[in-house]
Parts: C-alpha cells; structure tokens; sequence
C-alpha cells in the first residue's frame, strides 16, 4: 500500500450464541479514502460497525488503528466450546486496549447511527457541543465554577463554525428532533465531527431519504472529507451513492467478506450479483 | 437434635414467611412481567386486605368475612389499575412507576385516616390460629399451612397460564406488548385479570402473613412488599417460579438471621442479598437476558 | 437581556428575598407556621434539587436519598454534640467514643463527604444496573444504612437506635436559606457547564453518548457522588430543624416524597422542584390542616368527615390528580427565571421587539 493505513480488521469473528455474525472478517482503510461495505440486509455489517466502535467486545479477532492494536479477543469462558469460527488461539493477548467506544471515539474514530440517535431534548447547537466534551481539560470542579471560561469559549466558537460549514447556523437554536429528516443526518454527521476524528464511520447514512437529499448527502460527504482530511467508513443501501463516491468497495454476505474492488470490479463481480439477487431480494 | 429443636422455631417461621411473602411477590413479578413496572401499591393492597378483614368481622361472620375481603381486594386491585396505571400507558416508565409511588402513599394516607393511626388487632381466624406442636415446638397451624397452600396456589397458576387462553395472552403480553396488540390480543382485559390474580393471591397473603403478626398498621404493607419484590428480583422478574423460590429463600435467611440473634440486620440482609444478585446476576437467578439493540 | 443585566436582576431578587425573610422575622412570632414551611422547604428543595440532578438531569433513577440524608445528619449530629452533653445523650454507651466537636458549617460540609464516599462506594457496583434496578438497589441501600445506624454494636458512634439530640440547631430561617442557596447555585452552575451537558447527553441518549466520548461509568458515579454530597448536607440541616434525629425516621417514604417533590415540579427543572418543594411541605403542614379539625362549621353546616389524618388523605388525592392529569409538574423541563419572565411580558405586550433577541445560552 502506498498510503498509510488507518484502519485494520483482522480476521474479525462475532459470534452470539451459537450463531455467526461476522465470519473471519479482514478488511483495510486507508487514508483520505471513502470505503464502504455493502451486502444484503442481515449480512453482518452494523455489527461490524459495532465492533470496530467497541460497542461489542468481537468474539475473535483484532482491529487496529493508524497501526496501533486497539481491540483483540480471543474466544474465553462459554465461548471456548460453542466457538467455531477460524484462528481460534491467535489473538490471546490482552483483552482489549481500547475497549469501550468512549475511548475508541477519543481516539479519533467518529461514528453516525444507523437509526439516528441525537439527543432528543438539545438543541442544534447543545447536541455539537456536547461533542467537544471529551476533548476538555478542565475538571469538574473547575468548569462548575467557572474556571475553565477560556475553554469553554473556545468549544462554543469551534461549533459556530462547524455549523457554518455544514450549513446549519440557520436552525442553530431548534430542538434537533424538529429537523427535518435529511438535516438530522447532516446534524449526527456535524456532530460526530465535532469530536475532531480523523476516521469517521457512517452507518447507512442515506437511508430513508429521497433521491434529492441523497445527491446532496453525496456531495455533502465528499465535502467534508476534503475540508477535515477525513478518512470514511460507510455502510450504505443507496447503490448510486456508493458507486458514486467510493474509491474502495467490500461486499458482506452472511458474514464474509466475498468481494473487494473499485466500484467497477465489483458491479461486475458475478459472486456479488448472486448474493444481491440470489440471496435476499433488497435494494 | 438440641441444634434442631432451638432452630426449628425460626426455620418453620421462615418456611411459612417464605410462602405469604411468595403470593405477594407473584403479584409483583407478573405486573413486571407485562406492564415492565414495578408496582409499588402492591405491598398496600395487601395491607389493606388485612385491615378490611378487621373491620369486616366486625360487622359479619367469618365465613362470610374471608370471601369478603378476597373480593374487596381483588376490586381495590382491578380499580387502582383502571384508575391510576391505564391513563399513562403511553407515557414513560418512570410516569407509572411515580404513579404507582403516589397510589401506595394515598392508600397509606387513607389506611391512617380510618385507623387513627392505630395499630388494629387482626381477628383470630378460627383453626388456622389454633396452636400447635411440632416436634417439641410450638407454633399456630398456619405456619404449617402457609407453604402448602401456597404451592398448591403456584401449581395452579403455573398451570393456569400455561394451558388457558388467557395464560396464553398474558405470556404473549410479556414476550411483546405491541406486537401481542397487533395480534388481536385485548391487552387491557390482560392487564386487569394479571391484577385481579396478583391482588387475589394478596389477599391469601395477607390472612395467612397477618394471622402470625396479629396488629394491622397503615405501613404494615411496606416492608412485606419490598421483600416480596426483592424475592422476585431474586428469582427472575418476570418469572413466577423465581418469585416462589426467591421469596422461601429470602423468607428462610432472615428468620435464621433473627435466630442468631441479629434481629437488626434481617431486614438490611435482604436488601444485601438483593444489592448481590443484582451485581452478580442482574436478570436474577431464571430472568431472562435482554440486550438492547443499537 | 444581556448577560450582566440577568446577573444585577438575579442578584437584586436574592437581596430583596433575604431582606424580606429578615423583616419577616423581626415583626412576625417564630412560632409561626410559615416560618416552619419556610426552614423545611429550604431543606427539602435542596434535597429535591439534587435527586433531580440524578433523576431529571442525568437520567439516572435512583432511590436512596433518604440513606444519604441520613448518613448526613448522623455525620452533622456525631461531630457537633458539645462534648460537655455528651454523656448524656450517649448514657448507654459510656458517653459515645467521640470526645470532640467542630463548628457547625464544618460539620455540614463533613456530612455530605460522607456521603459522597458512601455513593462513590456503592456506586462502583450499584450504577451499571438499568433503570428500575438500580432504584431498587439504591432503596436497598438506604434501608441498609438505616438498618446498620441501628445497630447496637455502632452505639458508641450513632447511639444505637436512640436518638440523638443537643446538637447545635438554628433559630433563623434565613440559615437554612443561605445554605440551600448557595447548595442549589452550585448545583446550577454544574448543569450549566459542559459537565451538566455531558449528564444531559446521558440521559437523551447513553448509547450515542458514548459514541461521543463520554465515559459513562465515569460520568454517572460523578452525578451520583455530587447529588449524593448534596442529600448529605441536606440531611444535616434537617438534623438542625428537627433539633434530634433518629435512624428508623429515614424510611423509604421519605425518598418517595422527595420524588414526589421533584415530579410535581417538573424532572427536569431546578426551580420546578424549588416552588413545589415549599408548595408541598406548606400544603402537607399548613394550608390543609385546616382538614385536620374536627369542628369545622361552615354557617351551622357541620363539615363531615374532617378528622385527624384526612388532611394526608385529600394531599394524595392532590398529588394523584397531578401525576396522572398534569404529568410534566409545574414548570416541565423549563426554568423560572428573570430572562423568561421578561420573554414572557415580551411576547405578550411587545411583539415587534421579540425579533430582535434571540440567542440566549442560558
């Protein structure tokens, strides 16, 4: 790879009960690229999200970021007997070194949700600035009275001006569920960013919009990845969209990975065409 | 034996304790089940079922006095659901549970208004308060009535929702509360008849839990009801074997605690018991694990 | 409004509430009914104020406040009783084991640590629980604390089951006034900052808090801890106004007033829970008692039914109807404040002048 790899997947497996969601998943991000993963509706793709963000701990496998090991497990307890996944002994090491998605985030990789989760009683404004907590340096003795007032100014501008950018100054002060549909996601987007990642996950970020919105999502997406040299992730529905806008795309089908490409190899991979239309009948 | 003999006592008090705090805590374990609320009023209902009983054998016999105050009980039961759970069952959780919390502080406050704040004698129910000994211990019949009946009341309802339409229903409703809706299911008729059952098996609670205790307070029903719901914590909630197992466990523990001589702490050691399930195994021991989705 | 207008507003309003509570007290007899109100809603707002904190504001639902009041007035009583009195208040237990006193605002402040460090221990464990869980783990714990402060074997601490007394109490209402206050401004400013946002963000929605970097574990014992410091404080100044306190007083009805101060207030809202705090003790103590007599004639028509205890009757039945029929309480999530007030008269008697302010942080 000529570019520096941010994200790593390594032989991943998520497995509940006796049933796997992710099988031996492997898959890479690079800098400054869009990367998405597609598949049919249950193939396992949001809970790869949810790996990557350290929402679930993976049965087996590891992930690293910019080259640093920041979730490892190994099947332990229960799992031992009912695992049957591959590579059952290799990542024995320590459990976890980021493993809750607080610290994942703080790390730098951001993350949008599938159904969108803002906080339902703030404001605009309150959901963005709610993000530039955990970059704070002031303690809780000292923002509650006030010392930290410097620190405090400067979140407040750095969110002025987020909202600028992704053009939501005009709603600043709306109770962020009275938004219409599509400005909620560029709002969970403009949030996400406010946490100033440098790799930025997308859960189906078009999904439920129409054609309209999702050409303008598109653009909004390439935007901002120049403008914050950002790196993305996406799980998307909205073919046009991903064909559009990826430089790299993986196929998931019932938990494996089955295909890898630019867009054009894998619209012509006839293994993906087969998952699509032989298998569920979606999108 | 001479262990034996001195431990008996508070061994059969706890296996008796066990089984009246066991029909309570049915009755909690079955509105969580359905409603997902902890129904605070529930220990009340049963303190009001004693006091009914005092002043219905003022006034009738006791033959008529006991299907008395079943009933008035089962009503005070199906009435508080109508009144004080069925407006908010669209609102947040925490509404109902609040409103449960208000329910229990009106009856208690009614409780002391008729009493005068008076502790009331509980009437002696005839062959159930007739003493006697077991094994060089003396104690009243209903201690050793209390375990039976109550498994024969559990083996009944076990069976009841197991094999009725409306046991059917009522399992359905707690699987799913919407979807059981969307299937034609007439949640509010399950919801009442869960009461109506819940504040039935109180009222046997209470006659055979107040017939060992003999005074009625208005806040009588607390402590009884906490434990009762810490016992289906303990088992489950949800599950009605769990309440059962939870609520003889609890029951035997304490009275072995108040035989070693530390009264004081039989109350704190369930709550202790209860703080280590929960820590241990939140679902209690035969709950079911429930993840949230994200 | 700018800022430091809402700041000389604010401030104005305090002073002028101060100075009429001291005049109040100059002319009126401390006997008066209103003054008690007065002392025990101060107490019980803050008390309310900081079962929000953890209830409405961090989404936290937990039932233990009367455990942590009570480890504050214990902590408050144990440290204060002169030690000239000691042998008599702890007669059964050679005069207790403490042999010292320290000023009173000391004390206060040494009770809430207390039971700030009890909530950080039973928090570790206790705070990963969900919702109903953890409010019955918490009311455990409080019948626990009340258990254990009644054991005999403690008695050269808390005096067994007996009770406590001749403490230093207060004779001022604005005593416990000034406390609370300065309590309840802190708590403010902590809601108010990027910590308080953090709590909010909790409560709306734990999962993308976390996505956001929010540590929850971390965030949710710093709620608790705070409210918990709070309770603590509030706990000894309810030692002050009962002048003795007992452990078997602290029962779980007495949470279960507290929350239900804080609902008919508003979850939600620090000066919802202030009005409704003295609204509740003034209905449940004063305005009905009235109820309590049983002679009441209106003209020659006998009242029936009054009698001892049916004032308590008709307050639930009050409370009742605002649960189920006014659920958000009297403010909802809003704050009673001069800015709202002058945005209220604004919208009402100025409309041209509204388009001009707008965006207000507070």
């Amino acid at each position: 790879m000529s570019r520096e790899n941010v994200l790593k997947v390594e032989n991943i497996t998520m497995q509940f009960g006796g049933v796997i969601a992710v099988d031996n998943m492997n898959l890479e991000v690079n800098k400054g690229e869009i990367v998405s993963l597609i598949g049919p509706n249950g193939a396992g793709k949001t809970t790869a999200f949810n790996v990557i963000t350290g929402v679930y701990a993976p049965t087996n496998g590891a992930v690293y970021y910019k080259g640093t090991k920041i979730i490892q497990n190994h099947p332990q307890g229960k799992m031992k007997k009912l695992y049957h996944g591959e590579n059952p002994m290799t990542y024995t090491g320590q459990r976890a070194l980021a493993p809750t998605p607080d610290k994942i985030t703080k790390l730098g990789i951001a993350r949008t949700f599938q159904n969108i989760r803002l906080f339902k009683s703030q404001t605009v404004f309150e959901n963005i600035l709610i993000a530039k907590h955990l970059r704070r340096t002031s303690n809780v003795f000292t923002a509650t009275f006030r010392l930290n007032a410097k620190e405090e100014a400067q979140m407040r501008a750095e969110c002025e001006e987020l909202l600028k950018i992704v053009d939501l100054t005009d709603v600043r002060d709306e109770l962020a569920t009275s938004l219409p549909y599509g400005k909620q996601r560029h709002l969970e987007i403009a949030r996400a960013l406010a946490t100033k990642p440098e790799l930025l996950l997308l859960d189906e970020p078009a999904a439920g919009m129409n054609p309209q919105e999702t050409l303008e999502l598109t653009e909004f997406i390439g935007r901002i990845r120049d403008e914050f040299g950002l790196t993305i992730f996406m799980i998307e529905h909205h073919m046009d969209l991903v064909m559009e806008i990826s430089d790299r795309i993986y196929v998931l089908d019932f938990g494996k990975p089955i295909a890898e490409g630019t867009p054009e190899e894998v619209r012509s991979n006839p293994r993906v065409i087969e998952a699509y239309l032989g298998g569920a009948q979606d999108e | 034996m001479d262990w034996l003999s001195r431990n008996l006592p508070y061994l059969m008090a706890g296996i008796s304790v066990g089984g009246q705090y066991a029909l309570i805590a049915i009755g909690y374990t079955m509105v969580y089940g359905i409603l997902r609320l902890i129904n605070f009023a529930h220990g009340d209902i049963f303190m009001v079922a004693g006091l009914i009983m005092v002043y219905a054998v003022t006034a009738v016999p006791m033959y008529i006095a006991i299907p008395l105050v079943i009933v008035a009980t089962v009503l005070l039961g199906f009435l508080v659901e109508r009144v004080a759970y069925k407006p908010l069952r669209s609102a947040p959780r925490m509404s109902v549970m609040i409103s449960a919390i208000g329910v229990s502080y009106l009856l208690q406050n009614l409780a002391l208004y008729i009493t005068g704040g008076l502790s009331q004698q509980y009437p002696a129910i005839p062959w159930l308060s007739d003493t006697v000994t077991i094994l060089g211990a003396t104690t009243k019949r209903v201690t050793l009535v209390t375990p039976f009946l109550t498994l024969f009341l559990v083996i009944v309802l076990v069976l009841l929702i197991k094999y009725t339409k409306i046991g059917m229903a009522m399992r359905a409703a707690s699987k799913d509360f919407e979807t059981s809706q969307l299937m034609g299911i007439k949640i509010n008729s399950v919801i009442s008849m869960t009461f109506i059952i819940g504040s039935f098996l109180a009222a046997i609670g209470s006659m055979l839990f107040f017939t060992n205790y003999t005074g009625v307070t208005p806040t009588a029903g607390a402590m009884p009801g906490l434990k009762a719901f810490v016992a289906a914590v303990f088992g489950g909630i949800g599950s009605i074997p769990g309440a059962v197992i939870g609520a003889f466990i609890i029951g035997i523990c304490e009275n072995i605690i108040r035989g070693l001589g530390w009264t004081t702490f039989s109350d704190a050691f369930t709550f202790a018991l209860l703080i280590v399930i929960l820590i241990a195994k939140p679902t209690g021991l035969f709950g079911e694990k429930v993840t949230d989705k994200v | 409004m700018s800022k430091k207008t809402k700041m000389i507003w604010n401030v104005g309003l305090i002073a002028a509430l101060l100075g009429l509570l001291f005049l109040l007290e100059q002319v009126m007899l401390p006997s008066s009914m209103l003054f008690i109100v007065l002392k025990k809603g101060a107490i019980y707002a803050l008390v309310a104020v900081s079962m929000n904190l953890l209830n409405g504001f961090t989404g936290l639902f937990s039932l233990g406040q009367a455990g942590f009041m009570l480890l504050g007035a214990y902590t408050y009583a144990i440290l204060t009783i002169p030690v000239e009195s000691r042998a008599s208040v702890y007669q059964y237990f050679d005069g207790g084991i403490v042999q010292f006193a320290i000023p009173v605002p000391l004390a206060l402040i040494a009770g809430g640590i207390v039971a700030a460090i009890f909530a950080y221990l039973i928090g570790l464990p206790v705070l990963r629980l969900k919702s109903d869980y953890l409010a019955i783990a918490t009311l455990g714990f409080a019948e626990i604390i009340r258990a254990v402060f009644q054991w005999d074997k403690l008695g050269p601490l808390t005096n067994g089951s007996n009770l406590l007394r001749s403490f230093p109490t207060f004779q001022s209402v604005l005593f416990p006034f000034i406390v609370a206050g300065i309590c309840i401004a802190v708590i403010v400013l902590l809601i108010n900052s990027t910590y308080g946002r953090a709590f909010k963000a909790i409560r709306d929605d734990e999962v993308a808090a976390e996505a956001m970097g929010i540590n929850l574990a971390h965030h949710k014992r710093l709620a608790f801890v705070i409210s918990s410091f709070f309770a603590g404080i509030s706990g000894g100044l309810l030692a002050m106004y009962q002048t003795t306190i007992q452990a078997a007083t602290f029962e779980s009805a007495m949470t279960y007033e507290i929350l239900l101060i804080v609902v008919i207030g508003g979850i939600g809202s620090v000066t919802g829970s202030c009005l409704s705090a003295f609204l509740f003790i003034a209905c449940s103590e004063w305005w009905l008692r009235f109820l309590d007599n049983e002679n009441l004639f209106i003209g020659s028509f006998h009242v029936p039914l009054l009698r001892p205890g049916f004032r308590k009757v008709v307050f639930s039945v009050i409370i009742m109807a605002i649960v189920l029929f006014y659920r958000k309480g009297i403010m909802g999530d809003k704050e009673f404040s001069v800015g709202a007030i002058a945005n209220f008269f604004k919208k009402r008697f100025g409309k041209k002048k509204t388009a001009g302010g707008g965006a207000s942080n507070e």
